[in-house]
């Protein structure tokens, strides 16, 4: 009993601490600007594929390879994780073992995966501490984003380690007669075998008691890391663009301008509500995002994919697509509590744009889409670049001069150079082929 | 040796005032018009469809820029008011199938174009030219191009952007060169700097060219062609060949130039 209520407590705070650290950070999506979601049926697959599947982290083979095993690993020792949950609350031990066979799969392949994570852990930390991986670097990977990474991966190799214990220790103080399956833990369960039943039980007890704890501790960790990715990648890649990479998006407020410089009749017609809407073009801070970019931001693990197939970084330029994602979460957690409290109309003299993204940064961009083709989790940062730029050209007429030049050349002759429409055919002059019949 | 015959490139305003209706409009783009390197591809892509007898016909002094690199230059008022000019332009004419040389062009009237009410059967020249070759109607001369290392750069508006990436290559198999894939190609290869308007300006502060990148991608090929398929790819590959002094045996050729030399036009 004592038990029970010692478990209850630490999971009432645990979701209570949960729940307000979600509720605040979801709360400044209210603030951000509204995105379609359509074609419901097409998303799940893309989730399976992308999310579940791992297709595109795969782009990366190896290192893919060894995520994908933790990311499966992890969705088969969930049930795992319910179970404690459940026998926790209800003071009951090992309640899914009603299972049967299903029981002893998901078992066993707990076991394996828990050891097999282990390794992909080290793996990942001896990358991180002593080789000199050039996508962890860059100018917007602080201090923070280094610490935040081996706390998360330290924690998972203690999850790891406590997990196979608790398997290890059931297995030694069962009498060899036990619920489940675990190949891995079944093999080292005999180093203990000359230890009392009460050392093993005890053992059993710490270990168990450690992995829960570890778990509610982690689940409330990762939303302030980068690590958040945890929870918000599934969903990310659910709500994403399913639009042909190329396609960026169409303003409608411009296209019910100028329809009314086209056509003056319909400055008549009563406007809309929609049309009433007060709006700037373009991105110049936060509140300008629609809220899928905002979740992008807090989906991203700062994995550097985008960012080292970036044609503007690899040639030495300012521009890191990872950084984009890294300010807009940024600035949305400086400026988003302002918002809360003193409303939309919230002004603390920064802004997006220039204040964390530079315009040297966003004129860089090439447009070529390699950093939204690599992201594993769907994440699109050309939209949000061109977003910005449409800003800093209609809002401030701030692009650099020879875009100024190309822009006038389209308005007055149709063409980015300074060439007359009527010399659009020359090049059709004076043109002769080899008489041909098709064959 | 037959003499060369002149070759009539039909433009829609008089096709349409005789009460035709070609079957494609070719939209050449203002780099087909006007770049002087480009202006060639669009010479060779002209023979070619000649050759093929095909229905079609330009826009000429009445074509307008598609707005696409004002857009990704953040002019989306710009954009728009090109957009929805041709659009109407095309409404006149009744045009429903487009072939275009440019990706970007391909691009924003496949997948922009459409939210302005501009719905057209957009077609690459690429995917054109494997089409007619895959129905028989273009025989190349295997003893041009056959044997011959080549190697093909994706353009970013055709591969990544729309997942184009297998006519081109189809093209090249076809006329019987070895096709050689540079490290990074497919969805994978580097972009050659130009798109997003980084063309018509100074590359910002770095410490390489990315065009130069690309170049060295392709050099370590070791190939006698590179081919591209689109107008600034084509720009940047070329440049990068002359600053690597490699212009004079490795050749920059257009997937269409690249056929029509094997057609022996």
């Amino acid at each position: 009993m004592t038990h029970q209520i010692a478990f209850i407590s630490a999971l009432i705070i645990t979701i209570g601490i949960f729940s307000w650290t979600m509720a605040r950070v979801f709360s400044y999506m209210k603030f951000t600007r509204p995105y379609k979601i359509r074609q419901w049926p097409a998303r799940f697959g893309l989730m399976m594929k992308v999310a579940i599947g791992q297709t595109k982290i795969f782009r990366f083979p190896i290192l893919g390879f060894l995520h994908a095993l933790v990311f499966w690993g992890f969705c088969v020792i969930l049930v795992g994780s319910l179970e404690m949950v459940i026998d926790g609350v209800a003071g009951t031990d090992r309640v899914l073992s009603f299972l049967g066979p299903v029981y002893n799969i998901l078992m066993a392949l707990g076991d394996i995966s828990a050891i097999v994570i282990a390794f992909a852990i080290i793996v990942f930390l001896i990358r991180r501490w002593f080789l000199n991986v050039k996508r962890f670097s860059g100018i917007e990977m602080k201090h923070k984003s280094h610490t935040d990474a081996s706390i998360a991966l330290l924690m998972i190799l203690f999850l790891m380690i406590s997990l196979l214990g608790i398997n290890t220790f059931y297995v030694a103080g069962s009498g060899w007669v036990y619920e489940g399956v675990f190949p891995v833990s079944a093999v080292i369960a005999p180093v203990f075998k000359s230890m009392s039943v009460e050392t093993t039980h005890l053992l059993y007890e710490i270990c168990w008691w450690s992995h829960i704890l570890l778990i509610f501790v982690f689940v409330n960790t990762l939303p302030y890391s980068k690590h958040f990715h945890v929870f918000m990648s599934v969903p990310n890649v659910f709500l994403s663009r399913l639009e042909p990479l190329g396609k960026l998006t169409t303003m409608e407020n411009i296209t019910r301008e100028i329809k009314l410089m086209m056509n003056p009749e319909t400055a008549f017609a009563a406007p809309t509500e929609e049309q009433t809407e007060v709006c700037c073009f373009g991105v110049k801070d936060v509140e300008d995002v629609t809220w899928k970019n905002y979740l992008d931001s807090l989906a991203c693990t700062e994995c550097g994919r985008c960012t080292s197939v970036c044609p503007a970084n690899i040639t030495g330029k300012k521009l890191s697509p990872r950084k984009v994602m890294i300010d807009l979460r940024a600035r949305m957690k400086e400026k988003g509590p302002g918002l809360v409290k003193n409303g939309r109309t919230y002004n603390d003299q920064k802004s997006l744009v220039r204040d964390y993204m530079s315009t040297e940064e966003l004129w860089a961009c090439t447009t070529c889409n390699a950093c939204a083709m690599e992201c594993p989790i769907n994440i699109n940062h050309p939209s949000l670049i061109v977003d910005m730029r449409r800003f800093l050209v209609m809002e401030e007429s701030a692009a650099p001069a020879e875009l100024n030049t190309i822009f006038s050349n389209i308005e007055n002759n149709g063409a980015p150079w300074q060439f007359s429409p009527e010399d659009r055919i020359l090049w059709t002059e004076e043109l002769f082929m080899n008489p041909k019949t098709k064959a | 040796m037959m003499e060369k015959v002149k070759v009539q490139v039909p433009v829609m305003a008089e096709v349409s005032a005789s009460g035709k209706m070609p079957e494609y409009l070719w939209w050449v783009g203002s780099a087909g018009a006007f770049d002087d390197r480009y202006k060639k591809v669009s010479r060779e892509f002209a023979k070619i469809l000649t050759y093929l007898g095909t229905n079609y016909a330009i826009l000429g002094a009445e074509e307008t820029s598609s707005g696409d690199a004002a857009r990704r230059a953040g002019n989306e008022m710009l954009f728009q008011m090109q957009a929805l000019t041709i659009i109407s332009i095309l409404e006149e004419y009744k045009v429903k199938k487009i072939i275009t040389c440019d990706p970007h062009v391909f691009n924003t009237f496949k997948n922009e174009y459409p939210d302005l009410d501009g719905k057209y059967e957009i077609i690459h020249h690429s995917q054109f030219l494997e089409e007619n070759i895959k129905k028989g109607k273009l025989t190349l001369n295997a003893g041009i191009f056959g044997g011959k290392r080549v190697t093909y750069h994706d353009p970013c508006y055709l591969g990544r952007a729309n997942s184009i990436y297998e006519p081109a290559r189809n093209v090249i198999r076809a006329t019987g060169a070895t096709l050689v894939e540079m490290g990074r190609s497919h969805s994978s290869a580097l972009c050659c700097g130009a798109g997003g308007g980084q063309m018509f300006k100074e590359a910002e502060k770095g410490d390489k060219e990315v065009f130069l990148e690309r170049t060295e991608d392709a050099l370590l090929t070791n190939p006698e062609y590179i081919i591209t398929a689109c107008p600034y790819c084509m720009v940047m590959m070329t440049d990068g060949l002359k600053y690597k002094n490699r212009e004079e045996e490795i050749f920059n050729l257009d997937i269409a130039e690249l056929v029509s030399r094997a057609l022996e036009l």
